[in-house]
């Protein structure tokens, strides 16, 4: 598969973009899949309702399951795309400023401290949602700026970055494993349900600031992409042509944190997407570097296709959706990886 | 990036004089350990009535205390800490990422995993029981991470994640279903030496032995592999030969070591790190020093684990997590990451 040749401008007026046929293939197609699963998990709800009705209560149709699918469904729905999409960029911004495949969020210690925050809110303090959240966010932020305050040293080396993000993950996951032996087996399997990160419960009230704040940040995050993807190239270049990286780093960094933090807050800690999406996606679009579209999108796909499967596998009871997006996204790393020990 | 290396290139000739004698330094380190680790608990012995207790004379309960607990714990500890912290060097020389280790190979999820079905089904009731299944989980995913691996780092590397992330969330999903499985996991999960000392580990024991031997004769083989496959070649070295046998060596040392202490892992990744500048590029060095830190750092958490608290024992792998995190911080700040 060639890639020369594929490549098409675009131009209107001073602005002009190259835009590889690959790309644009692969966008259309996640998008539509995007829809097709959006449309299928509108359809699931107490039962199966046919895609014409959800139509109908889209439209503002009046009537008991419309209304459901209004304030029920369609957050849920809403929820799982645009909280998998900052979860995949958020993974894909720590993958660029690490370098490195490993470099997620929840390696360095964001997850394992919000974790925390929320045990000592289950524990300690009485489990109100608002004290759960406002814990987890609290102990999520403050585990990253320890991480990122620890690893700087002259600038953040991105695997610096990494390494006492492990270090510091391994020390909250040691609390929060000991405050889980300590607890009584229904408050940690409580504890342990929330820190699998799930959907279920979601209905606009809780949605409607998350998805403000992830919209700011990604807005914010366009306006540096075209300086991220110099970085990429290595300091070095990016600097010569006129990047100023350290600046940028902090950043990018506090817009990655961001966006795993507030999808946190909302749902708990959802494992894996961020790691997975920019991952796949970068093969799935045979990108060179890590592109950013690419892995929202993945990540989109990724968690609304888990959070349908965590419905339906063992209907009625709801899975928590970080049990199925591990696994299946696992699934399929292992599929994509299979398949290139076959082709040489 | 580039101070560093030159200041590594200047101090290296004295690091390199100074091998053997940071190597002595270690065993001292490691023999003061262990007779502490003999002596403190919830009963004293002091060393003078430890050596009369092992020879078997002296108070027969402080004879029975050295010899049937005390002593094979501190084995165990140090057995699993040479296990981890040597299988953490090869995996980071092997796939030429600092930041590997053991777990990357799913071991510990397939363990885990492996757990989590046993006590499902009923099968894990005693310590035999428990320790196959660990095995059994461990080296099936170790070896099916190695088979689709082995012939690019980074191939091994997210074949190990993704199917760490499989196991981990199906356990994951045991659990929440079922309370009495999530109970056997929650004590298994958080690695401990208390009380595994009663379970048959003459057998892992002796693999973590033969494998640390074999790296020791393996490690110039390696050092040649991790120089690239064309330099390797250049030296005679047949690459796919090394990488298969050091993928089997550090799957038989984690193995073993989980299977014995449940997920330690950690410092499978902080004893490399912590012992890089002693070996100063050295391979066998690598693998020499980490052979006898780990045990320091595994032997000291142990006994420190059994006197933090008055009311119970800490678990070992939350003492090992906060010793070792602030040592790795404080290396990372102090020398950075070097490409191992």
């Amino acid at each position: 598969m060639s890639a020369t040749g594929t490549a098409l401008v675009l131009r209107r007026g001073r602005f002009s973009a190259l835009v590889e046929r690959r790309t644009l293939v692969f966008t259309a197609v996640m998008l539509v899949l995007l829809l097709a699963l959006g449309l299928t998990a509108l359809c699931y709800g107490d039962g199966w309702t046919s895609p014409a009705r959800v139509f109908a209560a889209l439209s503002g149709q009046r009537g008991g399951p419309n209304v459901m699918i209004r304030e029920w469904q369609l957050p849920r729905v809403l929820a799982a795309v645009v909280f998998g999409a900052a979860l995949g960029t958020a993974g894909a911004v720590f993958q660029n400023v690490t370098r490195n495949p490993l470099g997620s969020p929840d390696v360095i210690g964001l997850d394992a401290g919000a974790y925390t925050g929320a045990l000592v809110a289950i524990t300690v303090l009485s489990g109100t949602p608002a004290r759960l959240t406002a814990g987890s966010v609290l102990g999520g932020l403050v585990a990253a700026a320890l991480v990122y305050l620890l690893a700087m040293r002259g600038g953040v080396s991105g695997l610096r970055l990494i390494v006492i993000g492990i270090a510091v993950n391994a020390m909250l996951t040691a609390v929060n494993s000991w405050i889980v032996l300590r607890a009584e087996l229904e408050v940690a399997i409580a504890a342990v349900g929330w820190s699998a990160g799930s959907l279920n419960g979601l209905g606009w009230e809780q949605v409607r600031i998350p998805f403000c704040v992830i919209a700011v940040l990604l807005a914010a995050l366009v306006t540096r992409a075209p300086a991220l993807h110099q970085a990429a190239l290595g300091t070095e270049v990016a600097v010569g042509t006129g990047v100023r990286t350290e600046s940028l780093q902090v950043q990018l960094v506090v817009i990655g944190v961001g966006c795993t933090a507030t999808v946190t807050a909302a749902a708990g800690p959802i494992v894996f997407v961020a790691l997975a999406a920019p991952q796949i996606g970068r093969r799935l679009a045979r990108t060179s570097g890590i592109g950013l579209l690419p892995a929202a999108l993945t990540g989109a796909v990724l968690l609304q296709s888990a959070d349908l499967i965590a419905q339906l596998l063992l209907s009625p009871v709801s899975l928590p959706v970080g049990v199925v997006t591990t696994a299946i996204g696992g699934c399929y790393l292992i599929w994509l990886l299979s398949k290139e020990v076959r082709s040489g | 990036m580039t101070a560093t290396a030159t200041a590594a290139d200047s101090t290296g000739s004295t690091w390199g004089a100074r091998r053997p004698l940071l190597l002595l330094a270690g065993l001292v380190a490691l023999a003061t350990v262990m007779v502490a680790s003999v002596g403190v608990g919830a009963h004293f012995i002091g060393p003078a009535t430890a050596l009369h207790a092992l020879s078997g004379s002296g108070d027969p309960n402080d004879v029975a205390l050295v010899r049937d607990i005390r002593l094979p714990r501190g084995a165990l500890a140090i057995g699993v800490g040479a296990a981890l912290a040597v299988s953490g060097v090869l995996v980071q020389v092997l796939s030429r990422n600092p930041l590997g280790e053991p777990g990357v190979l799913g071991v510990t999820s397939g363990a885990g995993f492996a757990i989590s079905v046993g006590s499902g089904l009923g099968l894990t009731v005693n310590a035999l029981g428990e320790l196959l299944a660990a095995v059994v989980g461990a080296v099936a995913a170790a070896a099916l991470v190695a088979a689709v691996g082995r012939r690019s780092p980074l191939r091994m590397l997210l074949a190990g994640m993704a199917l760490s992330s499989v196991l981990t969330g199906l356990t994951l999903g045991m659990r929440l279903i079922s309370p009495t499985v999530f109970d056997k996991y929650r004590f298994w999960s958080i690695g401990s030496l208390a009380g595994r000392e009663q379970a048959p580990n003459t057998m892992p024991l002796l693999v973590i032995a033969v494998a640390v031997a074999a790296a020791l004769l393996l490690s110039r083989q390696l050092a040649a592999v991790a120089l690239g496959e064309a330099v390797a070649h250049t030296l005679g070295v047949n690459v796919t030969r090394v990488r298969l046998v050091t993928l089997v060596l550090i799957t038989a040392l984690a193995g073993a070591a989980t299977a014995i202490a449940g997920p330690i892992l950690f410092v499978g990744l902080i004893v490399p790190h912590l012992v890089r500048r002693a070996a100063d590029g050295s391979v066998p060095w690598l693998i020499g020093f980490a052979a006898v830190l780990g045990p320091v750092l595994l032997l000291a958490a142990d006994t420190a684990a059994r006197v933090l608290l008055t009311t119970g024992e800490v678990p070992v792998a939350i003492v090992t997590a906060f010793l070792g995190g602030p040592a790795l911080i404080w290396a990372v700040r102090r020398y950075g990451v070097a490409q191992p």
